[in-house]
């Protein structure tokens, strides 16, 4: 399946994370509020530096949400 | 809808919970924020079924309105991650988090990792991200050797399997060794070792998912929910199982569950098992001196260790500084602070972030007393 990240389109497995994706990407998910870049670190929806938006939602954790075909996610954005 | 039992958490010990109940008949709703069942040895496992349970999983669940006799939390740990020069750098995640990212698809294939911290959970993920091709060139555990030595020498005593570990023995294994500093592309151990990686997989040992437990007013222990053999906590109709009541694994998470479910006393020594891991695993104290002035202690606000260190408490830093008032609500911070400061835990206010259970406790708020039938 396919999906949008930052515009850019990208082949994706069903059951992946987005948080993965873009990990796979060597994408950071969000700035920090002094503008660090920041990745995943949990994995299981605790510590919300995963956070990016998707189809003009967000900050959502992407560590808890499944990728879904023709989603739009976008990174750094916070 | 009138449910004999609510168990929140899906992992081991809740799914043991839910099965034993409902073998005695009763009527069961199981509550998780996790998307699948599995909690987080089996994240991500998808043979996993609870027939004859109702479930309800990830967010579908904030329409609910529910009533019970019983609650029993179930709601696991989380991992420890105590604060170093470079710890907010992308490239260093948690241990149990690398791993579980793994499963969610991260790419991990011929990825170099360097896998730090403390804890039976380090062997494991280091074997799991071998197995999926991944080159693990340091496995560096803080406890010394000689209390690594004591405990695997009574192993035998516990009928655990946590140290299925031992068989995990690994090449690169070293005790006695931590993170200093991490850098872009590695991170440089106590030994003064720089060792060049992709990720570093951090984790200091886990701490209990204590907040819900709080926040009924559950009898706390040293950050862990105090019960009885048969698993009662403090308030009457609530129960607690699994890693919650003591860092035991998945053994002791399983015979909590079924006991606490069929309503009979728990079989196992297992709170003496989930001291000896304690003690074997207890942090050193050189780990409370990693964070340097610049470095940053509350990921979400960005709030250094300078600015807080010489303060008198949690709440002190959360008014003058906005520690651990960003969104993970001091998730990870919190249990770091505690450790390296002895400030002591919070009341946890509500809401709580996971929306099922703010639901089933706004039921019980606005009516100003417990939902219809639950004993709390
Ligand atoms: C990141 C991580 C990775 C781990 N990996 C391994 C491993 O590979 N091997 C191993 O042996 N052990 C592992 N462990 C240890 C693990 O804690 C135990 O093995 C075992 O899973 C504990 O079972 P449990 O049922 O007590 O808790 P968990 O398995 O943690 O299950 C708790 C469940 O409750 C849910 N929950 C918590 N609070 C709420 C709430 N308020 N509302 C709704 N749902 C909630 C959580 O989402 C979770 O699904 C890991 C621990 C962590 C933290
Ligand atoms: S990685 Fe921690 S919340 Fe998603």
């Amino acid at each position: 399946m396919k999906i949008r990240v930052n515009g850019q389109e990208v082949e994706v497995q069903a059951g992946m994370s987005v948080a993965a994706v873009v990990m796979n990407l060597g994408l950071a998910a969000r700035r920090s509020v002094t503008g660090e870049p920041r990745g995943p670190v949990c994995g299981m929806g605790v510590c919300f530096e995963c956070r990016l938006w998707v189809d003009g939602e967000g900050p959502l954790r992407s560590c808890q949400m499944p990728v879904r075909e023709g989603m739009e996610v976008v990174t750094d954005a916070v | 809808m009138q449910y004999d039992l609510i168990v929140v958490g899906g992992g081991p010990a809740g799914m043991a919970a839910a099965r034993a109940a409902r073998d005695q008949g009763e009527r069961v709703l199981l509550l998780d924020d996790n998307p699948g069942l599995g909690g987080q040895i089996w994240r991500g496992r998808e043979d996993l079924r609870l027939e004859g349970v109702e479930l309800g999983l990830g967010h579908t669940l904030t329409e609910w309105r529910g009533e019970a006799k019983r609650l029993i939390l179930a709601c696991g740990a989380r991992e420890l991650l105590l604060p170093f020069p470079g710890w907010t750098m992308p490239h260093v995640v948690g241990a149990g988090g690398l791993q579980a990212l793994v499963k969610q698809g991260l790419a991990i294939q011929g990825k170099r990792v360097v896998v730090c911290g403390s804890g039976p959970l380090l062997l494991a993920v280091a074997a799991n991200l071998r197995k999926a091709g991944a080159e693990v060139p340091r496995v560096a555990e803080q406890a010394p050797w000689e209390k690594l030595l004591t405990f695997g020498l009574g192993l035998w005593r516990w009928p655990s399997k946590i140290f299925e570990a031992v068989g995990y023995a690994t090449s690169g294994y070293r005790a006695g060794l931590w993170p200093v500093e991490a850098w872009e592309g590695g991170v440089t151990l106590s030994d003064g070792s720089k060792i060049n990686c992709d990720y570093v997989a951090c984790g200091f040992g886990l701490v209990a998912n204590g907040e819900l437990a709080r926040l009924l007013g559950c009898r706390m222990n040293g950050g862990l929910v105090a019960v009885d053999d048969w698993q009662r906590t403090s308030v009457e109709g609530v129960y607690a199982v699994g890693e919650m009541t003591g860092i035991g694994g998945v053994e002791k998470a399983e015979a909590e569950g079924r006991a606490a479910g069929a309503r009979q006393r728990v079989t196992g020594n297992w709170g003496a098992f989930a001291s000896a891991l304690a003690k074997t695993f207890a942090l050193r104290e050189e780990l409370r001196a990693l964070a340097t002035a610049e470095t940053i202690v509350c990921r979400c606000e960005d709030v250094r260790w300078g600015r807080i260190a010489t303060m008198g408490g949690k709440r002190q830093a959360r008014l003058e500084a906005r520690c651990g008032m960003g969104a993970c609500q001091a998730r990870i911070c919190g249990p770091a602070l505690e450790w390296m400061c002895g400030w002591g835990p919070e009341n946890v206010r509500p809401p709580l972030f996971p929306l099922s259970v703010r639901e089933f406790l706004r039921d019980r708020d606005e009516a100003g007393h417990p939902p219809t039938g639950h004993s709390l």
